[in-house]
Order: C-alpha cells, then structure tokens, then sequence
C-alpha cells in the first residue's frame, strides 16, 4: 500500500486495525536490512507522501512530507547556503542497494553523522511531526519553531521508534547554514587510546571542532585520501579566518601527539563523507555493529572485540562510537553486545542476514520495570500491535 | 482562585497517618507537616496561585527518594515535584491532598568528566551549579534559564529549560546524556548514560520537558562544553520592529549564528533603561542585542560583518563592544528586564509563546492593540533567533479586576502565537497557567494521545496531576 495523502494513511492503518492485521512500514525500504525483520504480510509505505511543504531559511526551518527523499530536502537547502545539521548518512552502499532514502525513514531511525558529537542527533532537530498511531488516528507534536515545550515530546519518542508506535506523515526540520569553509586536521599513527586522548583534547578545545574519528591501519585507505596507516581525523567548519586560525592553534596544541597534516576543504568534504557513510565497510561481508559507549571506553570495546573473533572496527564521534564488522554469527553478536555492556554503553546490530537478526537481540533488552512501561507506551499509540511488530524486540 | 481537582477521598482524613509513615522512611528533618513550615511550599515562580500541601518530604538519596515513592503509590498519595521553585508556570504548585516531594537537598555532584565532557549531579544541583564547578577547566553547562542562579538541573529537565543562547547552543534536551529517576511506584531506572542516542525508545527525550508527569528525576548527567575564547555584544537601534525584524532575517541568511540575538521592543528599552542605565537609545521602537563569540580577532570579523549588515536596515545607532565591561553593560538593561519592570508596576505577568520569526511585527500590532482593549501595559522582550516571545504584562495583583484582565490578555496573546504557526510555550511549560489553553493547540485526540503516555508510565495520575492538560480532561478517580 502506498498511500498519497495522510488521510489514506489513516484509512490503510484504520482498516488493519480494525482487524489486528500486522504492517510492516516503510519508506522507499532503504532501511529494511536495519534491526530485525517484520512478519507482515503487506507493507504501509510512505514513500506516495512527497514533497516539501514549507521551507523558511530566514526561520532555519523545512518541512516535507514522510516520502520526500532525503536527496531532495538536501538540494533544496543546499540551493539556500544551508545544511541538515545531524549530517543524516546515506547507507545504500553499506546495505548493497540503491533505493533512495526517504526522510521519514531518516528520522524513523534517528541517523545522525560524525556532527552528532558536537551539534546534535537527528533527534535534536526534528521541530515537529504529524504522523498517524496505530489506531487510525492523526497527531502532531512540537510544530514549526525552534522553541516549543508544549505538552510531552513526541517529537523525540518518534524519531528513532523504526514505525512501531506511529507512522510519520510530514516532518518539520531546523537546519542551519553551511559554514564557509571545512579543514581537517590529521594525525598520524595513533594507537587507540592516544588517538582518543588526542580526539578528546580536540573536542574539549575552543575550536568546536565538529568531527571527531580514528582509522586504525586496515581501514584508514578506505577513506580518500587519509590511508594508509592508522588516522586520526579532526574537522573544523568555520567562516574562512577562523579555519586559518584554528588550525594553528590545534597544530600547537595536539604536538604531543605528533605532527599534524590539515586537509583541504575539498579533501575534508570527501574524508568525511566517507567516514558519514560507513564507506570502510561497505564491500565487507558478515554483519556489523555500532556500539556506543563514553567517548574514552571506545578503545577497550574494539580491543576486546579484535580479541574475541578478530573484528574489523573504527571509531567516530571522539570514540564514542565503535563501528565494528566480523562474522554474522550468533556468538560474535553476544561477544560485541557483552562488550558495550561491560563499558556501560549500548549496541545495536546494524546490518546481517535475516536469519542473525530474527535471532539475537539487535538492541540490548531493557530492565523489566522499563520494558513493562515501553508495553504501555507501545499500546498507548498501537494497542493491536500492528505497527511494525517485532522490528526493535522479538514479540513486540 | 484556579480551580484544582478534588481531593481524592479519605487522603486529607488519613493526613496524620500519612505524615507518620513518611517520618518512618526519612530523618526527622526530611518531613516538614507544620502548617507554618509548610507556607512557603504553597507557591512557586508564579506566586498568584497558592495552595498548602498535606506535607513536604525533603530526600537526601534517590533510595530516599524511591522509599517515598513507593509509600505514596501503596497510599494512593498525590506527589508534587520541586526543585527550588522558580517555575514561571505553577509547574510545582502543590494540591490540598499532595506530598510535594523537594529535591533541593539532593545537591551532590557526583563525577565530573573532562575527558569525555560529562558531569553527573543530582537533582537539587542549580544550574549554575554546575557551570561554577566546571568553570576552572574552561567548561561550562550550555543552558541558561535567566533564573540560573536559583534554579535546579531536575527542574531544568522537567521544564526542558531554555535561556539566552539556545540559538547556538540548544536547550536542556539536547545538552543531556542520562537520567537516574524514580517510577510512581518507586522503581529506580537508569535513562541513557555517558554515552550517546542510547539504542531503543527515546526516553530521554520524553522525559526532559515532562513536567514531572511521566517519573521523579533525580540524577542527571550532562554534556559539558569548553567555552569558547571570548564574547562580545553589539547593540542596533532601529526605527520599528518591522525594520528589526527584517534586519534579524538579514543576520540569520547572511549565515552567521550568534550566540544571542534579543530583541526588546520600546517599552522594554524605557522600563530596562530607567532601571539599569545601559545607554540604550531612548529614541528608539526597537532594539538587538547581538553576541558573537571566539577569539578577539574573530569577534572583530564577525561583528565587522553584523555591522555590515545592520547599517542596511538604516539604523538609529550601532553600537559595538570594545571591552568586556561594555558587552556587560550592553547585557546589563535586558538581564534586568523583569526588575525593571517590577519597579514600574506593582505586578507583572511573563508570557511565553513562541512564534515564527517572520510573524514579529505582526504580532506585537495586535499585542499592542490588546494593551490598549485591555488597559493594560505590556513591555516585549524576545529571543529574536528563535522565534521565543517573553511579554510582561504590568498588573496590579490587589485588584481582583486587574488580576483576571491581565490573565485573559495572557490567553489571547498565547491564542495568537498559536495562530500564526507557534506555540504556547517556549521554555517556561504549560503547568497550571497553561493547562487550559492546551487545547488552543492540540486536538482532543492529540491530548488523549498524551494522557495515555502519561497513563502508561503513572497509571494511577499520582505524579504532578493538577498540571498540563486540561482539568475536566483528568480522569477522575
């Protein structure tokens, strides 16, 4: 089903309701390789809601229908001198297709880039979101300013909820503009934890630097220009005075951590890009995780991984997020899960065959009084539990 | 007098009872039941609505805090969270029948993080608690509610705080990292952590600006920021709000973000210049004040470019910085704006609608248009960036008349936000002087979809239940 208008997105949800009937929801299905599978005999898309609806540069807001593709809302701000602040990455190479992602997928799964250590998630700047529960009903939340603590948000509860509570109609974005000019700072030949050491300094610096990633030496030639042996990656997004500026006082103040090369805006734009998109990793076989953990944990979760079944990995956002690749096997899933765990963070497994991912947990369980209140809350928009069953937790 | 909902049966009778088990969980002095000592826990911020609370519990731990918790749900006691009671929407406001739980004592920082720019602190911790504790680091805790100096990290959660320099910097939701809090019925959850965009649900994000409905919060982690080198303001004056409203348009496409963009509209600039005698231009309809921040040569660029800019909206003056001092003295009038406005009327009334920037001067005609229809004077001051309106209304709380004019003139601008694209409120909650606009906003079916979250996490409606939604929506018992 793809209906073209909200209100056929009511009827469609309205009608499976009515009869307890599952709905996988989806966009254009760029994201369907994400979390675990859904047992549905049709899918909901989004993909019929297109177009922009309203975009103020002057008020740093856009909003577009659920099905608008991200290529779209991104040229039309670019054509402003702006930007969308989380950096959402483009994944289709990672999951081996090349359907075009829709925005509503983008914040039905809460993807943010490398700016998300300095500037935000995704989360952070959805400003509002119309989109139908699971019992045909339409919503709102947030609207269409930057400020807005009116009633609870929802805002943030749907964005990131994959479709299982409600299905996104039309979302309204803050975006801002693009800085004048990018540079990246390179060090060379880090161990892990120097290399986070030096990420941390970096981003506990002035500069707001706003990216923050570390390629040890099997990975690092997979990011243009950087390679080859391990990199250390420090960007800087600034009017161009302040990019001169920056970078100098940086260089002086990481030189205990070695020499410093700085890239150009266009060799930045191209590193990072790379680094947005888990490019190191899209030619690989066998599944991968992310797994985020306190910025300075990240190191002993892709040590201990290396060690237990020799796992490929690098690190974004000033560590704080370990990319890892290995083997689609059930006891290399438990080994990166018991590997966050052990460093209080979280994983979630991002991409596997289907028959990994209906099988283990793709996002850790939650403590039993949290779990019994996400029922609830599950049944307080979806109380037949059509949307999307099963695509975070078995038997959700 | 604001109507509350009924007491819930058999609570008031059995107060006594209550107030002993409540004394069996915590020290002696962590239970406060003297009507004398229970007088200052009737009101918050937003001092017109009062009402005693059955008792005050004053937890020192989040077992504490749990302990009570779980007394309240088993009795089927109301609870009331407070933090230092700046709320500017009744949001601690108490009910005859509720145990209005303090946090102020829980004020422990508990780790502070460099290297992974966190802090954890407890809830009782002020905002510029934690700037303070990090400040010699060269860190600071972004959001700055202008009542910072008083006011609570838990509240600033409940409330999803603004300030100032959330053009830049955002507000308290996206300055957080982990909550510790307390179910209705006394379970301890911990919320995210040192980490980022936990995976699963977003509870973080549901709870901050919760207003206490959803869970009891009691400790917090949040990021810290290194400052940057340095900040300076600038000041245009400018011949009617239409022109600086124009000129906030020019700023913002011209690419660059400062750190704060204020806008004080002609009798904020009088009431704020009598009072702290800033310079501001008396000739003028309106002003900016303009905040850049790095390093000197930095600043200079880009206040080089905002002047740039300002002088094509023909302004009465400009005004830049040259010092810290005068950036100080630039602040000095708008920080003092609610003085200010205290010395020219017995009372005042701050609003907080938010609107889209490019409906300003509309608005403020027809909330000029309001003052006169009402009698009532009104001075704007507004986070121009952001689009968050702060208008004072000037009252005289003795007159019963003036009272109810001055409130019907804050549902009417508050309609009028709503109107032209904003919303209620920006940084200041719905609480009770909100609570029966909320329909202005949403549908019924929007709040029912709010009640049952509400109900999923609190099914009994103990927590905070007399703010929010509209009254005759609240189930009744």
């Amino acid at each position: 089903m793809m209906p073209g208008s909200e209100e056929g997105v009511i009827e469609a949800i309205r009608q499976a309701h009515e009869v307890g009937e599952p709905l996988a929801v989806a966009g254009r299905g760029s994201k369907q390789g994400l979390l675990r599978p859904v047992q549905a005999a049709r899918t909901l898309s989004t993909a019929g809601l297109a177009g922009i609806t309203l975009y103020s540069p002057s008020e740093l807001i856009i909003s577009a229908r659920a099905g608008t593709t991200l290529g779209e809302i991104e040229a039309a701000v670019a054509a402003k001198g702006q930007h969308l602040v989380a950096e959402p990455p483009d994944f289709t190479a990672l999951f081996g297709q090349s359907q075009a992602q829709t925005i509503g997928g983008v914040v039905g799964a809460n993807l943010s880039g490398p700016r998300r250590v300095a500037w935000g998630a995704m989360r952070d700047h959805v400003m509002g979101v119309r989109a139908v529960n699971g019992m045909g009903e339409a919503i709102r939340s947030g609207g269409r300013v930057l400020k807005n603590v009116t009633g609870l948000d929802l805002c943030k509860l749907l964005t990131g909820s994959h479709g299982t509570l409600a299905v996104l109609t039309e979302v309204t974005l803050k975006v801002a503009p693009v800085p004048e000019q990018r540079a990246t700072l390179v060090l060379r030949g880090l161990a892990p934890g120097q290399a986070v050491a030096a990420l941390s300094a970096a981003l506990g610096s002035p500069y707001a630097v706003s990216g923050a990633a570390h390629l040890p030496a099997a990975l690092a030639g997979f990011v243009p220009g950087i390679g080859p042996g391990p990199a250390t990656l420090m960007r800087l997004e600034e009017f161009a005075p302040s990019i001169a500026y920056r970078s100098e006082r940086l260089r002086a103040d990481l030189a205990g951590f070695g020499a410093v090369e700085v890239l150009d805006d266009a060799a930045s734009r191209l590193a990072w890009a790379a680094v947005r998109d888990c490019a190191p990793f899209a030619g690989m076989q066998g599944a991968i995780w992310r797994v985020s953990v306190r910025p300075s944990r990240g190191p002993a979760v892709a040590a201990a991984l290396e060690a237990a079944f020799g796992a490929s990995w690098f690190l974004d956002w000033g560590g704080g997020l370990v990319w890892v690749a290995g083997p689609a096997t059930t006891e290399a899933h438990d080994a990166v899960a018991a590997a966050a765990r052990a460093q209080g963070g979280t994983h979630t497994l991002f991409r596997a065959p289907e028959t990994l991912r209906a099988a283990v947990a793709v996002i850790p369980p939650e403590p039993a009084a949290l779990a019994a209140i996400a029922a609830r809350v599950k049944a307080a928009f979806d109380p037949r539990g059509i949307l999307n069953p099963g695509r975070m937790h078995a038997g959700t | 007098m604001l109507p509350q909902p009924a007491p819930k049966p058999g609570i008031l009778a059995r107060r006594d009872a209550i107030v002993a088990g409540l004394r069996e969980l915590l020290p002696d002095d962590g239970v406060i039941a003297e009507k004398l000592r229970l007088k200052p826990y009737e009101t918050d911020g937003l001092s017109a609505y009062r009402q005693v609370p059955l008792a005050v519990v004053l937890p020192r731990t989040t077992e504490e805090v749990a302990a009570v918790m779980a007394f309240c749900h088993r009795e089927g006691v109301r609870v009331v969270p407070r933090g230092a009671g700046t709320s500017l929407s009744g949001g601690a406001l108490p009910m005859a029948d509720s145990v209005v739980l303090g946090l102020m004592r829980m004020n422990r920082i508990t780790e502070i993080d460099y290297a992974d720019r966190c802090a954890t602190v407890q809830a009782g911790v002020t905002n510029i608690g934690i700037t303070q504790a990090v400040a010699g680091e060269g860190f600071f805790y972004a959001p700055d509610p202008s009542s910072q100096l008083a006011c609570m990290i838990g509240g600033n959660v409940n409330m999803n705080s603004g300030g100032a320099h959330c053009l830049r910097y955002g507000v308290t939701a996206n300055n957080l990292l982990g909550l510790k809090v307390v179910t209705v019925e006394g379970e301890v959850l911990e919320i995210g952590g040192a980490h980022l965009d936990a995976a699963g649900y977003d509870w973080l994000g549901l709870m901050t600006g919760s207003e206490g409905q959803l869970a009891i919060v009691t400790e917090v982690t949040v990021r810290i920021l290194r400052a940057a080198e340095g900040a300076r303001a600038m000041l245009a004056a400018f011949r009617s709000n239409e022109v600086a409203g124009a000129c906030v348009d020019s700023i913002i496409g011209s690419g660059i973000i400062p750190v704060a963009l204020e806008f004080m509209d002609r009798p904020a600039i009088h009431a704020c210049e009598a009072f702290a005698h800033a310079g501001y231009p008396l000739d003028a309809e309106a002003l900016l004040i303009i905040e850049v921040e790095g390093s000197t040569a930095e600043q200079d660029f880009l206040l080089d470019r905002l002047k740039e800019i300002c002088a094509r909206h023909d302004p009465i003056s400009l005004k830049v910085s040259t010092s810290a001092e005068e950036s100080l003295a630039i602040w000095k009038g708008r920080k003092g704006a609610f003085g200010a406005v205290g010395r020219i009327s017995p009372d005042y009334m701050c609003m907080d609608g938010t609107i889209p920037t490019s409906q300003l001067p509309h608005v403020l005609r027809r909330i000029g248009e309001m003052s006169e229809s009402y009698g009532l004077q009104v001075a704007n001051i507004f986070h121009a960036g952001d689009g968050n309106l702060h208008p004072l209304i000037m009252f005289d709380a003795n007159d019963p008349a003036s009272f109810a004019r001055a409130e019907k003139f804050g549902a009417e601008i508050l309609t009028l936000c709503v109107e032209v694209g904003g919303c209620l409120t920006g940084e200041h909650g719905v609480g009770v002087e909100k609570r029966d606009l909320m329909g202005v906003q949403f549908t019924e079916t929007e709040l029912d979809q709010q009640r049952r979250i509400k109900s999923a996490f609190d099914p009994g409606w103990l927590l905070n239940a007399n703010k929010v939604f509209p009254l005759k929506g609240l189930a009744a018992e």
